[in-house]
């Protein structure tokens, strides 16, 4: 017999950072089902958008997210500059390179130091925070600011980076930071409390990675091997040597991996733009944008952030797209949390590295029953729907959609 | 100084609200309790519950629909207590001011009662550890 009980996460629970609201049907110890719902952190970042200028709409999108401050703003910029087939100047691109992939350092540290917490092992938690100081120091000193760096701009970046401070730069990433990461990468791996906990908890298949659309660390974590950093250079990606980090498990434990070792890359790549940063201008100032659309996108720390622009002639864009990371790598919970403990659904949770304010770029429509809110499934079939549109428009065949995707979508 | 807020300048223990913020602030004040700060060694805990907390930390803007839950929240709080608002957004909503998601005139100081305001986006943990300070010597 079976008894089916609803537990409720959120909207403000202890564990969260953010508001946002789980609700997870369990029966027994074991969870059958699983619903989220967003809205909480919308404030509505589009629309604001399309009242400030070009220049301004770079620091609205900063603000979009506190962890994800040089993504938003880089896919935005490279938005802008591909309306007009902008080139940046070579050294704005290695500046550019070097402020994302100290981002994405800080961001998985962060991650580690919160999967820590999950899990109820503080020790982790402290340790990680503490080697992030480090780089929050050299982007201090970069940008001026520990968390918004206000460094992108259309047509290059708004600071210089000091000659004369760039060995002292490197010096804290080898000194500090590598021995660090190396540190955690024995560590962590080798923990038999980590390994008991984590290990064949979450399994994302390689088959469901690619159905749910999964990006980034949770996608490279179950061997789907996607980067855009790889697959459509930008910046000064295609001029460094660096490694795509995959792992085949797809479970917490792989996740986990994926993350430690693209740290390890992340320094590795900062180090070589150090070493080859080139002389010259860091703006290529551009006066005004023509009209048409523009598509930018980075490999933010959780995925591939997207943003589209379109600019009708005059200093503001008429619509501005966003769509972050985790807004695909929700629907995955499916597949992850139904069938394991209440225990890890947490860890679970945050093993995709959730970052609710990127995401909240819908607002559920409830009507008088307040019944009709977004949930995964509805998610889902808007995916679905849309990518049969687009099979649509390409010119496919009913037939052919339905051999692609599995079933019609109506 | 009435007795009871004698008795709780001694050890603080912090609740952290989340309405729509970007995550910066929150980040911050997790800062606050890692090595390089550590606030926990002046007795400053955060806690899982707000009927535990003698300071309510609020970070983001107040959107529609987070601003009933604040109230609540603000209700069920033990008095007396302090509420801190961290971030430009808290105090005085920044560049959402103008945004469809928000009331117009209602930062949170017209929803709950605020003691203290840590400008900043996002404030310093140096300038935070200063606001708790100044809020606790007047």
């Amino acid at each position: 017999m079976s008894h089916k009980v609803t537990i409720p996460i959120g909207p403000y629970h202890p564990l969260q950072e953010e508001p946002e609201f789980y609700k997870l049907v369990v029966d027994g110890e074991r969870v059958v089902d699983i619903d989220v719902r967003i809205g909480w952190n919308h404030r509505g970042i589009e629309k604001l958008s399309e009242t400030k200028s070009f220049d301004q709409s770079a620091y609205l999108v900063e603000r979009i997210c506190g962890i994800c401050s040089t993504s938003h703003p880089l896919a935005y910029v490279n938005a802008v500059e591909d309306i007009d087939e902008i080139d940046i100047p070579e050294r704005a691109a290695y500046i550019r390179t070097i402020t994302a992939e100290l981002e994405r350092i800080h961001s998985h540290m962060l991650w580690l130091g919160l999967a820590g917490h999950f899990l109820g092992y503080n020790t982790v938690f402290m340790w990680a925070w503490r080697y992030r100081e480090p780089i929050l120091d050299i982007l201090e000193a970069i940008s001026g600011n520990r968390n918004n760096y206000a460094m992108m701009k259309v047509g290059g970046v708004r600071r210089d980076i000091d000659e004369s401070e760039i060995p002292h730069y490197k010096k804290i990433l080898n000194d500090e930071l590598l021995p660090a990461l190396e540190m955690f990468k024995g560590a962590v791996l080798d923990d038999p409390v980590l390994a008991a906990r984590l290990k064949g908890v979450g399994k994302l298949t390689k088959e469901d990675a690619i159905d749910y659309s999964a990006l980034g660390p949770t996608a490279r974590a179950s061997g789907y091997d996607i980067d855009v950093r790889r697959d459509e250079p930008y910046a000064a990606y295609d001029k460094i040597k660096w490694n795509v980090i995959l792992q085949e498990e797809g479970d917490v434990f792989a996740k986990s991996v994926v993350r430690i070792l693209e740290m390890i890359e992340s320094a590795h790549i900062i180090i070589q733009c150090f070493d080859k940063l080139p002389r010259g201008p860091i703006d290529a100032n551009v006066k005004q944008v023509s009209p048409g659309d523009g598509i930018g996108h980075h490999e933010a720390p959780r995925g591939e952030v997207i943003h589209i622009v379109r600019c009708d002639g005059t200093n503001r864009p008429v619509r501005h797209k966003v769509r972050a990371p985790t807004f695909m790598n929700f629907p995955s919970f499916k597949k992850t949390v139904v069938g394991e403990t209440i225990a890890d659904a947490t860890i679970i949770l945050a093993a995709i590295d959730p970052c609710y304010c990127c995401t909240e770029r819908l607002t559920a429509v409830s009507h008088k029953d307040s019944k009709t809110i977004m949930g995964v499934q509805r998610l889902i079939h808007l995916s679905h729907h849309k990518t049969w549109d687009i099979g649509k428009a390409m010119g496919f065949s009913d037939k052919e959609l339905i051999e692609k995707m599995g079933k019609k979508i109506e | 100084m009435s007795l009871k807020v004698k008795a709780l300048k001694k050890s603080l223990w912090v609740f952290h609200l989340s309405t729509a913020s970007c995550n910066n602030c929150d980040i911050e004040i997790l800062d606050l309790l890692t090595p390089r700060h550590d606030v926990e060694r002046f007795g400053i805990v955060l806690v899982g519950s707000i009927k535990h907390a003698d300071v309510l930390l609020v970070t983001g803007i107040v959107n529609k629909k987070c601003k009933p839950i604040v109230k609540k929240l603000y209700d069920q709080m033990p008095k007396p207590g302090f509420v801190v608002a961290v971030g430009t957004c808290s105090a005085g909503r920044g560049m959402f001011e103008n945004t469809y998601m928000v009331d117009e005139h209602e930062p949170l100081d017209k929803v709950i009662p605020v003691d203290a305001y840590i400008p900043g986006c996002p404030p310093k943990p140096e300038a935070i550890i200063d606001g708790i300070v100044k809020l606790l010597k007047k």
